[in-house]
């Protein structure tokens, strides 16, 4: 340690010691009970994944409130019910339980889990649909491998095919499906954001889940940004191969989040994915084949490569459908939606660069403005398929 | 008769020693042997889970305590009975574990059980030591100024309410300060027996006020009961021998919701409406209760077991308004 950072350290550590001392003269003094006044403690338990099986229904609970709650009793369709909770009944801060209740519950049909707690505050929770609860067996991975196969896997592979179109346009038209790319991905960013924002509401308040949203989106920004910033300034093919890279992975990001949906509301039987939805699914992420070709259509890459950029893009919807599926958590799927967003949001600044590289300062061409246009209308054309 | 402002387990038990014969079966009846042991895991019967401790309000005590009040004689020979009653802040726990602020007479929910016969001067002296102000409004005939209306009785402040019982019948009484939704919600009600000048015929008679809390202020109640705590005959039974025969006291004061009802299993009752009559209106074993309506009802059972009374609203019974008489043989 050399003689100036001694100097510094105790003046690093002096207002961290001064406010330990002060939250103990706090802690201590009654102060708390003062600025209180006698109102009661506020109490906020959010309900995280619920699971059926035959005759029992097991509740994940959590408190995000400032005070630690105790719960004493549970409804289930306005019927005071049996359970058992795990570790306790009293849940401190931040703290988790687990109820369990023994409860013949009616397939199809909707439910209503409540919590009394102590101070007789009431939280519920509805299950819109009442089904089985699939367990972690060898015919779960399948069901839901092929659910990712088909809503990411597939439709990825299939748009990775227009390559061999796009390498025998001219350069404007390759600029066009780039600009295209731009558009599509600017509708997936702000389709990751709402979803990110829409999930941070069900997130238990002390987690701050539209923190979780800024922080995830901007980490991911800051993150992409700065380990294929080398490549990105080069330019060339090593520059469009990373930006084809970027783009899979910006996509695969926003699968991962689409598959945790899919997975957590297949399972929470909160969807009935029928035949249409699929079929909308596919025709949506179809596009996405397309932005990841765009930027490396005239360098001829092998087929590996696009293979590789396929997998990156479409095989993480599986993987969120399994998890969606087993261990749903609206604070995970959040931060993987933000962090989407956030690796959308560089792509473009990513391909935006391209195009201006390629169009020599110009990137704004007419042509390449209305395919921005073009590529989030065609997104959202497709998206009304999936609505 | 010493006046008691709080039911105990303790004092039924002296009372039990005392030999109160109304009370004969009581021992027996608040036994813990009697509860009924892991029903909370039974999933085919709705409950909560655990026990309200039964030192603060014991409903088993309270469903066969009568109060009768200090007696005396007026100079004019009429029986003067003397109560006092003080309304409280108070804390109540109305299912395992779930605390409801109540205000109170006397400390508990409902209030005491106020009994006379047909002609007796009636005296309450009203203390109210509650935040807010309060009043006793008796249903019954009596002067406009003892009607607890225009009269409330601030905190810290006294009134004396005075009347003749009558009619005879089974009356109420309850708060009649404004917001009044919130006084009687809040607990504060009880029930008012006059007894008529001729008895009934003896049977084991019981009191049973049908109420209901909304814990979370919203306007509609969580917790549903006979006499304040969610199922707590259902968890512990109460004791009934065949043949022997049951009056039951029964007054609706559920708030929120406009009617309550009184359903009996595997037996039917006479009932008298209000009380006002000894001969029965009606045989039946479902009857509809409005906001303040009152029945006596009378039955004997036929066959031993145990045999549910609940409300037929089914939410209700679930919400804890359901009990169980356990019918047991004569002790030969």
């Amino acid at each position: 340690m050399t003689q100036r950072s001694r100097a510094i350290w105790p003046w690093a550590m002096l207002p961290v010691v001064l406010l330990a001392a002060m939250a103990v003269v706090f802690g201590q003094s009654g102060l708390v009970q003062f600025m209180r006044r006698g109102v009661p403690p506020v109490e906020e338990l959010t309900f995280e994944r619920v699971t059926l099986k035959p005759d029992v229904i097991t509740v994940g609970i959590v408190n995000g409130g400032p005070d630690p709650v105790t719960v004493a009793q549970v409804l289930v369709d306005d019927a005071f019910w049996a359970f058992s909770i795990e570790p306790g009944s009293k849940i401190p801060r931040l703290g988790r339980a687990t109820i369990e209740i023994p409860y013949p519950w009616v397939p199809n049909e909707p439910h209503e889990i409540m919590v009394l707690t102590s101070t007789g505050l009431t939280f519920a929770h509805e299950i819109p649909v009442a089904t089985e609860t699939p367990s972690a067996d060898l015919r779960f991975f399948a069901v839901f491998a092929l659910i990712g196969l088909y809503v990411g896997v597939i439709p990825v592979a299939i748009g990775l095919l227009w390559y061999t179109m796009l390498r025998r346009l001219d350069r404007r038209w390759v600029d066009f499906a780039l600009a295209l790319t731009i558009g599509l991905l600017v509708f997936l960013g702000v389709d990751a954001l709402h979803e990110a924002l829409e999930t941070a509401a069900q997130v238990a308040g002390a987690f701050q889940g539209t923190l979780v949203v800024a922080v995830g989106a901007l980490g991911a920004l800051l993150v992409l940004q700065m380990a294929a910033g080398g490549s990105l300034k080069r330019g060339g093919v090593e520059g469009r191969r990373m930006v084809a890279l970027l783009v899979a992975l910006g996509i695969g990001l926003h699968n991962l989040g689409e598959g945790l949906a899919i997975g957590a509301a297949y399972s929470l039987g909160e969807a009935a994915l029928g035949a249409f939805l699929i079929v909308g699914f596919m025709l949506h992420n179809t596009t996405e084949g397309l932005g990841i070709v765009a930027p490396i259509a005239h360098d001829e890459p092998r087929i590996r490569t696009l293979a590789g950029l396929g997998l990156l893009a479409g095989g993480p919807t599986i993987l969120g459908a399994w998890v969606g599926g087993l261990a749903y958590s609206p604070l995970y799927a959040t931060f993987f939606l933000a962090v989407g967003a956030g690796a959308m949001a560089q792509v473009v600044m990513a391909l935006y660069r391209v195009l201006g590289r390629e169009a020599e300062g110009s990137a704004w061409t007419p042509l390449n403005a209305g395919a921005v246009l073009a590529g989030m209308l065609v997104m959202y054309a497709t998206g009304l398929l999936v609505a | 008769m010493e006046h008691r402002s709080v039911l105990s387990r303790r004092e039924l038990l002296t009372r039990g020693i005392a030999g109160a014969a109304g009370l004969a079966a009581f021992g027996a009846t608040v036994s813990a042997t009697d509860e009924m042991s892991g029903h909370a895991h039974d999933p085919h019967l709705a409950g909560t889970v655990g026990a309200v401790p039964v030192d603060g309000f014991d409903p088993m005590a309270f469903l066969e305590h009568f109060d009768r009040g200090r007696v005396s004689r007026l100079p004019s020979g009429q029986t003067l009975r003397e109560y006092d009653i003080v309304a409280i802040d108070k804390e109540i726990e109305v299912a395992p574990g779930v605390f409801y602020p109540a205000w109170t007479y006397n400390g508990h929910v409902p209030g005491p059980t106020i009994r006379a016969a047909e002609g007796d001067r009636i005296r309450v002296r009203f203390a109210n030591g509650g935040s807010h102000a309060h009043t006793i409004h008796f249903h019954g005939v009596h002067a406009a100024n003892m009607d607890g209306v225009f009269e409330p009785v601030r905190s810290g402040e006294e009134f004396v309410y005075e009347f003749d019982a009558e009619p005879m019948g089974l009356h109420l009484y309850h708060c009649h300060a404004v917001p009044l939704k919130k006084h009687i919600a809040k607990g504060l009600y009880g029930t008012f027996i006059v007894d008529p000048a001729t008895p009934r015929p003896p049977a084991r008679e019981m009191v049973m006020v049908l109420n209901g809390f909304d814990t979370n202020f919203d306007g509609e109640n969580e917790v549903y009961a006979a006499n304040t705590v969610a199922f707590a005959y259902q968890r512990r039974p109460i004791r009934i021998v065949k043949g022997e025969l049951q009056r039951v006291y029964m007054t609706n004061l559920t708030e929120f919701d406009p009617v309550n009802s009184m359903h009996l299993h595997g037996n039917f009752f006479q009932l008298y409406r209000t009380g006002t009559s000894l001969v029965p209106h009606e045989f039946t074993d479902t009857v509809m209760l409005c906001q303040g309506e009152r029945h006596i009802l009378e039955f004997t059972f036929q066959h031993t077991g145990r045999f549910m009374f609940h409300a037929h609203q089914s939410e209700f019974a679930e919400l804890g308004w359901m009990g169980l008489f356990d019918v047991v043989e004569p002790v030969a």
